[in-house]
């Protein structure tokens, strides 16, 4: 501890499990702001990738309130922000505003996406397996091409819906810490937009990172010119994340309001490998570089650098990303509401809030991806829908 | 049943003894306490304070608060004439145990006792997630420990970090204005302990109340006032370095 803080703070309130909170639900908007590309503005070229988004998406977003859950002191009462919700509060309206997301949203559009293939797997599948399915077909069985229209075109509708709802989950989460007031490190009227465009440009980069390790497990070529468009809308969201981070900053350093000073030395100090170097130089510069000059000289550049160069890329924004939510998150409580000193954290190894925790729920959402992928969009999975699809047809 | 007037008779007594043994199970009561016709404030003379910390541990010895965290403390300013904005400030211990001897010379050295200033549009009760956090009628913050879900957003919200997260209740914890003391007539257990008279109860809704004078009399402040939480802990004598 440096300088003043007022007794009560010198501990950390919200620790390493609110830092993924926010990053994971991040992913979630981004990965579906991706897939409504496809479906809405039809970029034709991310076919390949619509479908492992919206999952990726799901995934994510069933992950996202554990650590929220964990960090409670009550977690047998977190069902009253639900039941008896103070409506005054951000965080008790997130909850509806998640809700909304998962239950009206994503479950809906995967579910009418999905339905024909889960019919067909609920004829094609043994044992359990098709047990599994025909629960998930909610009865709905029909398969007639008026009846997959209709699917298709409530599909498109909810997509459309699911585009401001995707905005508004992570815009949200930047308003619950944009509306403390008390704290000048999140109390900023920015918060919500640059919440929303890191969410855009950490998901898309998921995409990117899974759809590459997809393929490599599977040793299949990646499409290029999906890659290609995949990156350049990461490129773009990237540019856009960046100039509202700077212009936040400009203004911080130029306004040089109550407070700047701490915050000065916490850049400076307490924050310099996760802001200056995570998050402002390997999370944001280099990749800004490098996927900037692709787009001047892509046809130049051999598919093999490419690839490699995209891979980086995305691997270094979801780093970045992640040090931007530690910078927010943890940052916003290294220095006093005083504004008179700071206070240095050390993260425990074990326990609820330490790195294994972390790397637990960080796990997590890939792993239940994987089980997706094995049930929905796996290549057996693929084949056994086609098979079923042919007998049908014949 | 059908009873006589003899019966009766002989019933009432037993009855009233009956009577007494249910009251005595009833807990303390504090029947000519109406809430709506209180609104509770404090003022702290910074002018009197003396920093002996009896208040924190009046506080810490009525509320049973745990080692380590505080309902009230009090801090030392040591403001150099040509540093005004930024003074030296320490609170060691919350100054539970007073402060050591200063080692600081020149400018000037006061001290600012500090509490949950029980604001009126608290943005602790705003963000409460469930409304575990509350306004009382007669204007006091509190929280309902079987209700709060430990989310700590409260404790993030208070711009004067009054609030604590409760080590063994899993809780966020704070000052109740003594609440179980005033709504019986009696004031809080820092203004009791108080050696000089710096901090005083104050009922802005009492015409009789000293309070009223004293604020027709004297310059008084609220802390960070630029954040409009409508804190009612008015400070006399209060620095402009203060936060």
């Amino acid at each position: 501890m440096e300088g003043f803080m007022y007794p009560n703070e010198v501990e950390l309130q919200w620790s390493v499990l609110i830092v993924l909170y926010p990053f994971l639900t991040g992913l979630v908007a981004g990965a579906f702001i991706l897939a409504s590309l496809e479906r809405i503005f039809r970029v034709e070229a991310l076919k390949p990738t619509y479908r492992l988004a919206l999952l990726t998406a799901l995934a994510f977003l069933v992950v996202a309130p554990m650590p929220l859950q964990l960090h409670l002191g009550h977690p047998e009462r977190s069902l009253e922000m639900y039941l008896t919700p103070h409506r005054s509060s951000a965080m008790a309206m997130f909850g509806f505003v998640y809700l909304w997301y998962l239950m009206a949203v994503l479950l809906m559009e995967i579910w009418l996406d999905y339905r024909k293939d889960i019919v067909i797997l609920s004829r094609t599948a043994t044992g359990l397996k098709r047990l599994f399915y025909k629960a998930l077909a909610l009865g709905s069985t029909n398969t007639s091409p008026t009846s997959l229209y209709v699917d298709d075109r409530v599909g498109w509708v909810i997509t459309l819906i699911g585009i401001p709802s995707a905005f508004m989950l992570h815009g949200y989460v930047g308003f619950i810490f944009g509306s403390v007031k008390a704290n000048p490190w999140w109390g900023n009227v920015l918060m919500p937009i640059i919440f929303i465009m890191s969410a855009m440009v950490s998901g898309i980069a998921l995409c990117v990172f899974n759809y590459m390790v997809l393929s490599w497990v599977r040793c299949k070529k990646t499409d290029m010119k999906c890659l290609d468009v995949m990156t350049m809308f990461l490129f773009y969201a990237l540019v856009v994340d960046a100039a509202i981070e700077g212009l936040d900053w400009i203004h911080r350093v130029y306004s040089a309001e109550e407070g700047f000073q701490v915050m000065q030395y916490m850049a400076r100090e307490k924050l310099f490998w996760t802001l200056n170097l995570g998050q402002a130089t390997f999370g944001t510069l280099v990749p800004l570089i490098l996927l900037g000059s692709l787009q001047l000289i892509r046809k130049r550049v051999p598919e093999l650098v490419r690839r490699r160069i995209y891979f980086a890329c995305s691997l270094l924004i979801l780093i970045g990303v992640l040090a931007m939510r530690w910078n927010v998150v943890i940052g916003g409580q290294l220095f006093s509401k005083s504004l008179r000193g700071v206070m240095t954290y050390k993260m425990e190894f074990a326990g609820l809030e330490g790195w294994l925790m972390g790397g637990l729920l960080l796990a997590l959402p890939f792993i239940t991806l994987t089980i997706m992928i094995r049930l929905f969009l796996s290549e057996k999975v693929s084949a056994l829908a086609l098979a079923g699809m042919d007998a049908d047809e014949i | 049943m059908n009873l006589s007037r003899r019966q009766l008779l002989y019933l009432l007594p037993a009855a009233a003894a009956a009577w007494e043994f249910v009251l005595a199970g009833t807990p303390e009561a504090a029947p000519t306490y109406h809430s709506a016709e209180h609104w509770w404030g404090m003022l702290l003379d910074v002018t009197k304070c003396i920093g002996c910390g009896g208040c924190v541990r009046a506080c810490a010895l009525e509320n049973d608060v745990p080692d380590g965290y505080f309902r009230t403390w009090v801090e030392r300013y040591h403001v150099d004439d040509f540093h005004i904005e930024s003074p030296v400030v320490d609170s060691p211990g919350g100054a539970k145990e007073g402060f050591p001897q200063s080692t600081l010379t020149g400018g000037k050295n006061f001290f600012v006792p500090k509490f949950c200033n029980h604001c009126v549009d608290s943005p602790c009760t705003q963000v409460c997630p469930v409304g575990a956090t509350f306004h009382t009628a007669d204007g006091v913050v509190l929280v309902d420990q079987n209700y709060c879900v430990g989310c700590r957003y409260c404790i993030q919200a208070c711009p004067y970090g009054c609030r604590y997260f409760h080590p063994t209740k899993n809780v966020a914890d704070k000052c109740t204005l003594c609440y179980h003391r005033i709504v019986k007539g009696l004031t809080t257990a820092c203004c009791e302990s108080c050696p000089t008279g710096a901090r005083q109860l104050a009922d802005l809704k009492d015409p009789k109340d000293p309070i009223h004078t004293f604020l027709k009399t004297h310059s008084v402040q609220v802390l960070k006032p630029h954040l409009a939480t409508g804190a009612k802990n008015f400070y006399n004598g209060l620095d402009g370095s203060v936060r």
